[in-house]
């Protein structure tokens, strides 16, 4: 009886959801599109470095680069050859990318792939570290492969960029792959071999005792993980259609590693809540960025601002609420409406004593 | 069952065990025993590949395993407990044997993540056999709370019963008679006994509870300073006079 | 390369190194007590050089007067900074210590580009730093000579606090074990305060340092500096102050060295330090003069 009410609960929010997202479109207006869909990417990516940090308990600082990898590959395989030239004028670009040009969904399977294969092969030196060894060594090679983009001219056309690549995150693509994410996500932490991931994370002397292979555990999350980033970071670069190698530096794995905080490290629906959370308080709060003429006072806006809320907020998470809003646990309907009943009792409760001391409410 | 050849364990300038001869057989259950500091829980680390040897050979079922990653040291049979419980905190009781299990499941993260039917059959047959294992010591009530919420006594079972799940057929358990009263440590004895049995199992056990030891083990070894000071049965190590000295001091 | 050019760039080579020496001793230092990598350790070092500039720009203090203000001003930032984002978490997990160092890294930037303002500011010209000095063929900014021996008298003025005081007895007992330390009424938090406070302080002076020889300030200045030391401390064997220098010296040479024998590597020169690091840990991930760790089971 329980569980069907939960269902029929799902499937009522959920289809809510696809009308909304599949409508957005019509009735929104720019900038509000812009924020529901960047929301969406921050989900992708954010369960990217939760599968990483909050599930298998490797923190790595070097999300960036993998959705460098992701962004460069997608926007190279889907730019026509035109574009392509119209964008590689210092230098052509090298032969074999120049007649390319793949349908999207291949390009940005395509992206995560290359983002897993550089995970792969940063992961056979960099997995062997713990802790901050390892969140330095990923920024390490976050940095050098920001170095590589910039320095490889006739690759990536160096510290110019890409402009003009399609603008293919529409809502519909970007909802849909956020929702493939959550799903994949919550298949894969709740089967076999996610429980290993999670005592990996617990305690990895103990799970290498029970027969647990921790390096290949390791290695398959951050493989992962940055698949999801490359997939992320291409559909970034098909949103905002003008990357350069700066865009993919620490900052950026700030914002997705705030996310994971923010939500609870370990939670599916944290990183999902703090993704919206965070996307519509990065956009709302521009204005501190930005000249303000309160009345009297007039300022000339104070760039920096902005990221001052967002570093006291991760610090405060921290200092005072370590597991976030969500802690390691799940969105469910029972949580909600024992809640919504407390309340209400509560209400009740309060209604009641306040008639019998003949206050009216 | 498992043999060590002049195994020596050292750290720096520090020699925690030095050259081991330990052979046991199979079926059978063997303490070893010595003072703190004696290098009792080292020489397990180095059985069970937490340890690589400084020199000597470990070998299983007649197969040289010296140096061998842990988690390929369980699947070739050796399972272990910690001195100091190390239970997956975030995992709960069952899920705390399901990991163990996963070793025999042999399932990728494709299947399992896609919960293919092939893993679901697999899946299914690890949580009955966790469950009647986590039965057989009184553990199923408890089965989705928190490990690390259980009382003491509870979570020294529970980490016998992971190591089962992994199939072994070498356990080795350090101190379980750790923080037990008299009559838990009797009650453990059986149960040591009966696992045994009916897992067929061979025993190698660090145990300070010496009625513990000298109840259960056929024979034993005694550590001192990383030396062999003594082997043999229950009465020999008694009367033994290094023995004493070790434990007692002499000055 | 010829002789005189390449005695130019072993004099900036040693300029250089000297300047990471200094600061990654702060990293070390910090490192070696709490086990933490101080991430905002690049962003004290930014606001020391800021606050040096404010002194000598929006005060009428003479350079000898401004300097030792701001570097007790940035001893106290190093303090203050460890009272808040770090001491609440001594007994948390090590990735919330992190995540606080990061997010502490974050909001000193962005208040430097509040206050402070994004565009680069120039630091005054000081003449007995500022003068062209010749040796032989190679010339070289008087700063940069001033620099080695200023690092040597740091190395110095430490060694003497650590090994002959009895605060930095107190600092090698709270780095062996901090319960311990604890249990034998070391007043612990003290040490560690007093340990920021140096470290910021050497921080602060690498700042100064830093922008008499490349006389330019932006809030972000400390980012890649800070990263490079702390890959210097690293590499000498992190917790060791000898080894910090050890480190600084020898990813200052390397930096110099590489791009002058080989000009066609000057886009790469920000990823040396990063694969170097990346060897090091690979071959002795204890770094060159650390020791080795073995885990407790």
């Amino acid at each position: 009886m329980k569980l069907k009410r939960n269902t029929i609960l799902s499937i009522a929010a959920l289809s809510c959801l696809a009308i909304f997202l599949g409508f957005a479109d019509l009735f929104l207006g720019r900038f509000a599109i812009r924020i529901l869909n960047l929301s969406a990417i921050y989900i992708v990516l954010a369960l990217s470095l939760n599968i990483l940090n909050g599930f298998t308990g490797l923190f790595s600082l070097g999300h960036a680069g993998f959705m460098a990898v992701g962004a460069y590959v997608s926007a190279l395989l889907t730019m026509s050859p035109s574009q392509k030239e119209m964008n590689f004028f210092l230098e052509p670009i090298v032969p074999f990318l120049q007649n390319i040009q793949l349908p999207f969904v291949l390009a940005l399977i395509a992206a995560g792939l290359c983002a897993g294969i550089a995970a792969f092969i940063i992961g056979f030196p960099a997995l062997r570290l713990k802790d901050d060894y390892l969140a330095i060594a990923t920024l390490g090679f976050a940095e050098i492969i920001r170095v590589l983009l910039t320095n490889a001219q006739r690759l990536t056309n160096g510290a110019q960029g890409l402009k003009g690549i399609t603008k293919h995150s529409t809502t519909p693509v970007v909802w849909s792959v956020a929702a493939l994410s959550v799903l994949f996500t919550w298949a894969l932490t709740r089967s076999s071999y996610g429980r290993t991931m999670k005592a990996v994370r617990d305690d990895e002397i103990a799970a290498e005792a029970m027969g647990v292979n921790i390096t290949r555990v390791k290695s398959v999350s951050f493989v992962i993980s940055s698949f999801m980033a490359g997939v992320g970071g291409a559909l970034l670069g098909h949103m905002i259609t003008t990357i350069d190698p700066k865009m993919f530096m620490l900052p950026l794995t700030f914002n997705i590693l705030l996310i994971v905080v923010l939500g609870g490290n370990g939670s599916i629906s944290g990183s999902v809540i703090g993704a919206i959370v965070v996307t519509v308080l990065m956009e709302a709060l521009r204005f501190l960025d930005m000249p303000m003429n309160l009345l009297v006072i007039k300022t000339n806006g104070l760039p920096g601002l902005r990221m001052v809320m967002f570093s006291l907020l991760l610090m405060l998470v921290v200092l005072y609420r370590q597991r976030g809003l969500m802690g390691n646990r799940e969105f469910s309907w029972d949580a909600i409406i024992g809640a919504g009943k407390r309340v209400f009792s509560a209400g009740n409760r309060a209604h009641k004593n306040s008639s019998k001391n003949g206050i009216k409410p | 069952m498992i043999k060590t050849t002049d195994l020596n364990m050292r750290f720096g300038g520090l020699t925690a065990v030095s050259s081991l001869n330990m052979e046991i057989g199979k079926n059978e259950i063997v303490g070893l025993i010595g003072p703190n500091g004696a290098g009792k829980t080292t020489a397990f680390n180095a059985i069970t590949g937490v340890y690589k040897p400084s020199s000597g050979h470990i070998y299983f079922k007649g197969r040289d395993i010296s140096g061998f990653k842990p988690n390929r040291i369980t699947e070739l049979g050796i399972a272990r407990t910690f001195q100091n419980i190390r239970l997956w905190k975030d995992l709960n009781v069952i899920e705390n044997v399901l990991v163990a299990r996963h070793l025999r499941m042999g399932v990728g993260v494709f299947s399992s993540t896609l919960h293919l039917p092939g893993y679901m059959k697999k899946e299914k047959h690890s949580k009955e056999m966790a469950m009647s294992l986590l039965a057989s010591v009184g553990l199923a009530d408890e089965a989705h709370e928190a490990a690390t919420s259980l009382p003491y006594g509870k979570q020294r079972r529970l980490e016998i019963v992971r190591a089962l799940a992994t199939e072994p057929s070498l356990l080795l358990l350090d101190e379980p008679a750790a923080g037990m009263n008299p009559q838990e440590s009797i009650e453990l004895m059986d149960f040591i006994a009966k696992i045994r049995d009916d897992f067929d199992l061979t025993i190698l056990l660090i145990e300070h509870h010496m009625q513990v030891v000298m109840g259960i083990c056929k024979r034993m070894y005694v550590l001192d300073y990383g030396v062999t000071i003594a082997h043999g049965t229950p009465d020999e190590i008694r009367s033994n006079k290094k023995v004493i000295e070790a434990y007692l001091g002499v000055d | 390369m010829d002789l005189a050019t390449f005695f130019q760039q072993l004099a900036n080579a040693v300029s250089l190194g000297s300047l990471y020496a200094l600061i990654a001793i702060g990293y070390t230092m910090v490192y070696g007590i709490l086990r933490l990598i101080n991430f905002a350790h690049g962003d004290v070092f930014m606001i020391g050089s800021y606050l040096a500039f404010y002194a000598i720009s929006a005060t009428a203090m003479p350079w000898w007067a401004a300097f030792p203000v701001a570097l007790c001003l940035t001893a106290a930032l190093g303090m203050g900074l460890e009272r808040i984002a770090y001491r609440p978490l001594r007994d948390s997990p090590k990735i919330s210590v992190m995540i606080s160092a990061i997010g502490a890294s974050f909001l000193l930037e962005n208040v430097g580009i509040v206050v402070f303002g994004g565009r680069p500011k120039s630091f005054p010209s000081i003449a007995l730093f500022d003068t062209v000095v010749k040796l032989g063929s190679v010339s070289v900014l008087s700063v940069s000579l001033f620099i080695p021996a200023i690092t040597a008298l740091s190395l110095l003025f430490l060694e003497y606090i650590v090994h002959n005081t009895k605060t930095g007895l107190a600092m090698r007992a709270v780095s062996t074990d901090l319960d311990a330390a604890r249990l034998m009424a070391v007043d612990v938090n003290r040490v560690i305060s007093f340990t920021f406070g140096l470290g910021s302080l050497l921080a602060g002076l690498g700042g100064i340092m830093w922008t008499m020889r490349y006389p330019q300030l932006n809030p972000l200045m400390g980012i890649m500096p800070g990263l490079k030391c702390f890959i210097a401390a690293v590499i000498g064997g992190i917790g060791n102050i000898q080894g910090a220098v050890l480190g600084g010296f020898l990813l200052g040479f390397l930096e110099i060295m590489i791009v002058a024998l080989l000009p066609e590597l000057t886009g790469y020169r920000d990823a040396f330090a990063f694969v170097l690091l990346i060897l090091v840990l690979l071959v002795k991930p204890s770094g060159l003069l650390g020791k080795k760790q073995t885990v407790k089971v």
